[in-house]
């Protein structure tokens, strides 16, 4: 499991040349299978059901029914090849399997033998083909080598979402009981405890109780960190890893010190303590609703009239483009503020307004650089300008720190790789996936560590913090290296007391 | 899945975290500690305590900063650091140290 592969990087990056072909060569690399117990607060079989070929199919028909766009993805793609080496996974592994065409054939093959009259007739000579054990092996092992990171449909000139057609699968797989751990262990735990870690209120209390002191012993200032404290302006809904982990939790003590020196006032939920909603990794409206109300149910109770969202990728995916769907209406917000904001936004806006005033000196020596997270990439935006998430990031590190410098523009922007940790992956049964589906970033940050002697990266995505951390070492990059972006601001605002 | 300890066996995920905390011992600890090839030293079983001692009264294994802000008190101020806490546990105190002191695995975007 402690997979340490000797992965020669190069600093020639640009386009990278596709590796060479290793077929198979993760055909044994897969997740642990959900037990029944995980399964089952799903509401999914505990295991897989007897007659499992009929239900998935069943299933695929509900999905192709409710989706158009599912169907459409299915149909449309020509072979042109463009897709073929854009995947991080691919790039890292050289098994063909994770060419994004081929994982989308995984399904489509499938599709095509029940869904539509030339492959019922002609079968494999259409690329049809039955589902059977094989295949559904096949599935488990290749959708989950699928970080729905979606670079590779900003290549696809159809525009067909890997993503989508890797939620499917593994929405059909739960739907017969061939669930994944990692994530419904992980979820059963937010509708049981609220968060992804399974931090309840007392413990969420004492840690946040810790981080007031740190931060008065730091700085001598008293900077809140308020839990469920009624009639706040801003609820403020971030990542359980930022009460956990480092460097998430720098960042957190930098939304907290924001928050102070603006004079607003905020408070976390212990009821609604996670940004993450898994939910979206399997595929599930169902479980994502669930998720999503809590937070909606969180500030009905405390009465708050903001909502902000902490650092975290797929959360804020979720957040800026479904929140209202499936937890709105919102109307008991205040309407002068968009629903919901980026901690990012607000920072953002208070430097531009001086606001916040950021002293550079404080980072001296910092040579930074940052990984574009690809739910913030390619599913949202952060402000009201489109692009916005990708210069209020750059701009916020331009004012915290002496020297910014961007990775290569073919892994930076839209075109951002995958940490190789993301949409469910960054368990550690797939560490050797996740360090070779790290190769492309590595590459790309080797690149200007040789050329401009950048110190230090930022991301702001809890999996992507976690991944780097533990997978960049790897590469010989110290795991100190990856910082939070509002660990930046938290070191360089200059703290009052308001008084 | 079970870790063999004298006549016992006791249970324990795909992982090697046990099933019944209950079930935990030092001899346990000892045994979990090199299946991982780690040979626990004083230090280690201060981390251990701190981690049991926690989770006793939280039901959750403390966030890396308290932790760290325990070891500092305990074994000194130099001490205090993530990067010393790999160091004792190469696999990251979090989940190594979890495993040893037979906690459940801190679970999400850790």
């Amino acid at each position: 499991m402690d997979a340490r592969t000797d992965i020669a990087l190069t600093t020639d990056l640009g386009i990278e040349a596709p590796p060479d072909l290793a077929p198979d060569a993760m055909s044994a690399c897969r997740p642990f299978p959900a037990q029944p117990a995980h399964n089952e607060a799903l509401g999914f079989p505990g295991a897989l059901v007897e007659d499992w070929q009929d239900q998935a199919i069943a299933k695929m028909g509900e999905l192709l029914e409710n989706s158009r766009p599912l169907r459409v993805f299915l149909d449309s793609c020509v072979k042109c090849g463009a897709c073929a080496d854009k995947c991080h996974y691919f790039h890292g592994t050289g098994d063909p399997k994770n060419m994004p065409v081929a994982r989308q054939d995984l399904l489509r093959s499938v599709y095509r033998y029940y869904f539509t009259p030339l492959g019922r007739l002609l079968g494999r000579w259409a690329g049809a083909r039955p589902l059977d054990a094989d295949v559904l092996e096949e599935w488990f092992t290749y959708f989950h080598q699928c970080s729905q990171c979606r670079r590779c449909s900003v290549f696809c000139p159809y525009g067909i979402d890997t993503a989508e057609i890797s939620m499917a699968a593994r929405e059909i797989m739960n739907s017969v009981g061939l669930g994944q751990k990692y994530c419904n262990e992980i979820i059963g735990k937010v509708h049981k405890v609220g968060n992804n870690l399974g931090l309840p209120p007392a413990a969420l209390e004492n840690t946040l109780e810790g981080l007031e002191e740190d931060v008065r012993d730091d700085t001598g200032v008293d900077v809140k960190f308020p839990l469920d404290v009624k009639g706040a302006e801003v609820l403020l809904i971030t990542p359980s890893a930022d009460f956990f982990a480092e460097p998430h939790v720098d960042g957190l003590i930098g939304y907290a010190k924001v928050f102070h020196q603006a004079g607003l006032s905020w408070t976390l939920s212990s009821y609604a303590s996670e940004a993450g909603n898994f939910a979206m990794f399997i595929g599930s409206y169902e479980q994502m609703h669930k998720i999503a109300n809590r937070i909606r149910k969180a500030a009905l109770d405390l009465g708050v009239k903001r909502l902000v969202f902490g650092e975290c990728g797929h959360a804020w995916r979720v957040a800026y483009s479904f929140l209202n769907t499936l937890a709105g209406p919102w109307d008991f917000l205040d309407p002068r503020y968009p629903v919901p904001q980026n901690i990012a936004a607000i920072t953002h806006d208070l430097i531009q307004r001086g606001g916040i005033r950021l002293d550079k000196d404080a980072n001296a020596g910092m040579t930074v650089t940052l990984h574009d997270s690809c739910n913030v990439a390619r599913a949202s935006c952060l402000g009201d300008r489109p692009g916005d998430q990708f210069t209020i990031p750059r701009e916020i590190i331009a004012a915290s720190v002496p020297a910014f410098v961007d990775m290569h523009p073919d892994t930076i922007g839209d075109k951002t790789f995958c940490c190789g940790g993301g949409g469910g992956l960054l368990t550690d049964e797939l560490i050797d996936l996740r360090v070779k589906g790290c190769k492309p970033r590595a590459n790309a940050l080797k690149q200007v560590v040789d050329d401009h002697k950048v110190t230090h990266m930022v991301a702001m995505c809890a999996i992507c913090k976690s991944q780097f951390t533990k997978v960049l070492p790897q590469f010989g990059y110290p795991m100190e290296m990856i910082v939070s972006l509002h660990q930046l601001v938290s070191r360089s605002i200059r703290l009052a007391t308001n008084a | 899945m079970h870790y063999q300890l004298n006549d016992q066996q006791i249970e324990h995920d795909e992982e090697g975290y046990i099933v019944d905390i209950a079930q935990w011992s030092e001899p346990l600890a000892e045994h979990i500690a090199q299946s991982e090839n780690l040979a626990m030293t004083s230090e280690h079983w201060e981390v251990i305590s701190i981690l049991r001692e926690y989770y006793q009264e939280y039901q959750i294994a403390p966030a890396i900063r308290v932790l760290t802000k325990q070891v500092a008190k305990r074994l000194g101020d130099g001490k205090g650091s993530n990067k010393y806490l790999y160091e004792l546990f190469p696999y990251g105190p979090a989940k190594q140290a979890c495993k040893i002191a037979g906690l459940p695995k801190p679970t999400g975007c850790v």
